[in-house]
């Protein structure tokens, strides 16, 4: 289980998060929306441990990681997998190395085991055959997907996305999003997504949180969500511009 | 004015504070014995291995100008065989560490900073720490044990190719008596300037791997932040290093005055 407590976090003097509170029970598959730039991949980075809050609590099966210096964040790391939106591929590894990257380093499975996780793994994400490749040789749908098979090989507890679909074209953001359901569905992991992709939204969350003015704004299961008549999430659900934002 | 000294003299001291909790780090991660033996040995091949051109040339260079120069200057009281030991002393103590440690320092501490940098604008930093392996265990400790084991060895090729093109210069070209010549140098370089030589390569390659990795993990953001993190980690590692050869040079030298 996730719970935030009276999050919050700045750069400098620049305010990032205030007072961001929620809780995502084991399971669950949350999407958080906002708007680009309004904090939604910082919010994502404290529940993982790589940033620090200013102040506020972020509980993973009730302990505080604040606190935690990295070394015992690692314990707790192992129960998440992350897909960046970059998806960060070690770039002088092969696609095989990267995926089996986590299992080499805990030296628990042989090599033989550890080659038919990373084939079920690449299976699962629809990129059988595609080991010895270079992740500069990937599609960047192929390289997202890589990067999910890296973060689910170890079965963790909790996998996180940063916003997965952002730079693919819709028919591969489809496939990404059909990929994330699945994972959810076989892994029963709980699953939180970082998007501004209204599709991604509707059809992965179980609910959907919005992220607006530094705080959760608004929350609730998608079709309740997409339903509101609230101005702020109207506005961004339906993509509309403010004039003082329209520049020609 | 003061205001300038003041946040120099505070980004300075937040800087070392920094590079000793980096250091704390490594020790720690040592004593945990993180170390995969892999990626040391692929660590020693780049560091050690991947630099033999760039310190063979600067060693047998340095030996031949070095014993020109000096047979110039003692051909003069009719010292002419006296010149391959001062090449050997100096290479020994002095040039032999040192200049390896300088061209290393522009060979691997930029490629160091470069490669973690380049891995943090790129969020690989990032996606090793979800994958629950520290960037020191993996990224540092490696780097700063091969660059220990690698800078002695370097330097000692290095001050063997100089004394060795020194004996060929002065014999074959300036017209040494060979005999004296190699049995002066025999006679006036001890053991203990064999070892000052080894003990200061290896402290400069530990400085090397820190600085360059410390400018790689701190780099800003961009391809002008690895930029200058790579030209930093080059001209901080030679600052360093010709810094601490002064001191060096004087403790160990009171310490073989009180032996």
């Amino acid at each position: 289980m996730i719970e935030v407590r009276h999050l919050q976090k700045s750069f400098g003097t620049h305010k990032i998060l205030d007072d961001v509170s929620f809780r995502i029970e084991n399971g669950e598959s949350v999407v958080i929306i906002g708007r680009s730039g309004g904090g939604k991949s910082v919010l994502l980075k404290h529940l993982v441990g790589l940033l620090q809050p200013d102040s506020g609590e972020v509980l993973i099966d009730g302990e505080n990681i604040g606190p935690m210096n990295e070394r015992q964040l690692l314990r707790i790391r192992r129960k998440f997998g992350m897909v960046f939106q970059s998806a960060a591929l070690f770039d002088s590894m092969t696609v095989a190395e990267n995926v089996a990257f986590a299992l080499r380093r805990d030296k628990i499975l042989t090599e033989g085991e550890i080659t038919s996780r990373v084939c079920a793994a690449l299976e699962m994400v629809d990129l059988p055959g595609t080991q010895n490749k270079k992740p500069a040789e990937l599609s960047g749908g192929m390289r997202k997907r890589v990067g999910l098979a890296r973060a689910i090989i170890y079965e963790p507890q909790i996998v996180l996305y940063d916003e997965p679909t952002t730079g693919l074209d819709p028919i591969v953001s489809d496939s990404i999003d059909k990929l994330m359901i699945r994972v959810h569905g076989h892994l029963k992991v709980t699953t939180v997504v970082v998007t501004h992709d209204m599709r991604t939204a509707r059809r992965v969350g179980q609910r959907v949180m919005m992220l607006h003015d530094k705080k959760i704004y608004a929350s609730g299961a998608p079709e309740e969500f997409f339903e509101s008549r609230d101005p702020i999430v109207r506005q961004f659900v339906d993509g509309v511009a403010d004039e003082k934002e329209i520049l020609f | 004015m003061n205001l300038l000294v003041n946040q120099r003299v505070h980004f300075v001291l937040s800087e070392l504070g920094q590079i000793s909790f980096l250091a704390r780090d490594i020790v720690s991660s040592l004593l945990k014995g993180k170390v995969v033996w892999r990626d040391l040995l692929y660590q020693i091949y780049s560091i050690g291995v991947k630099s033999q051109m760039v310190v063979l040339v600067t060693g047998a260079f340095t030996g031949m100008v070095l014993g020109a120069q000096t047979y110039f200057q003692f051909h003069k009281v009719k010292m002419d065989t006296a010149t391959l030991a001062v090449v050997s002393v100096s290479l020994c103590d002095e040039l032999g560490p040192v200049l390896t440690a300088l061209m290393v320092a522009g060979r691997v501490g930029a490629s160091i900073a470069a490669e973690i940098g380049t891995m943090r604008v790129t969020e690989q930093i990032d996606a090793l720490r979800t994958l629950a392996t520290h960037p020191v265990d993996y990224l540092v400790v490696p780097r700063i044990l091969a660059a220990h084991v690698a800078l002695p060895l370097l330097a000692m090729e290095s001050i063997v190719v100089g004394i060795s093109s020194s004996y060929l210069v002065g014999v074959h070209i300036l017209g040494i008596e060979p005999t004296y010549l190699w049995d002066n140098m025999l006679k006036y370089t001890h053991d203990v300037d064999v070892i000052i030589g080894l003990v200061k390569a290896f402290i400069y390659g530990g400085i090397i791997a820190l600085i360059g990795c410390y400018k790689g993990l701190t780099c800003g953001l961009g391809a002008e932040g690895v930029g200058h993190a790579t030209t930093e980690a080059v001209v901080y590692s030679s600052i360093t290093i010709l810094i601490t050869n002064f001191f060096l040079t004087l403790v160990m030298g009171k310490l073989v005055g009180l032996l």
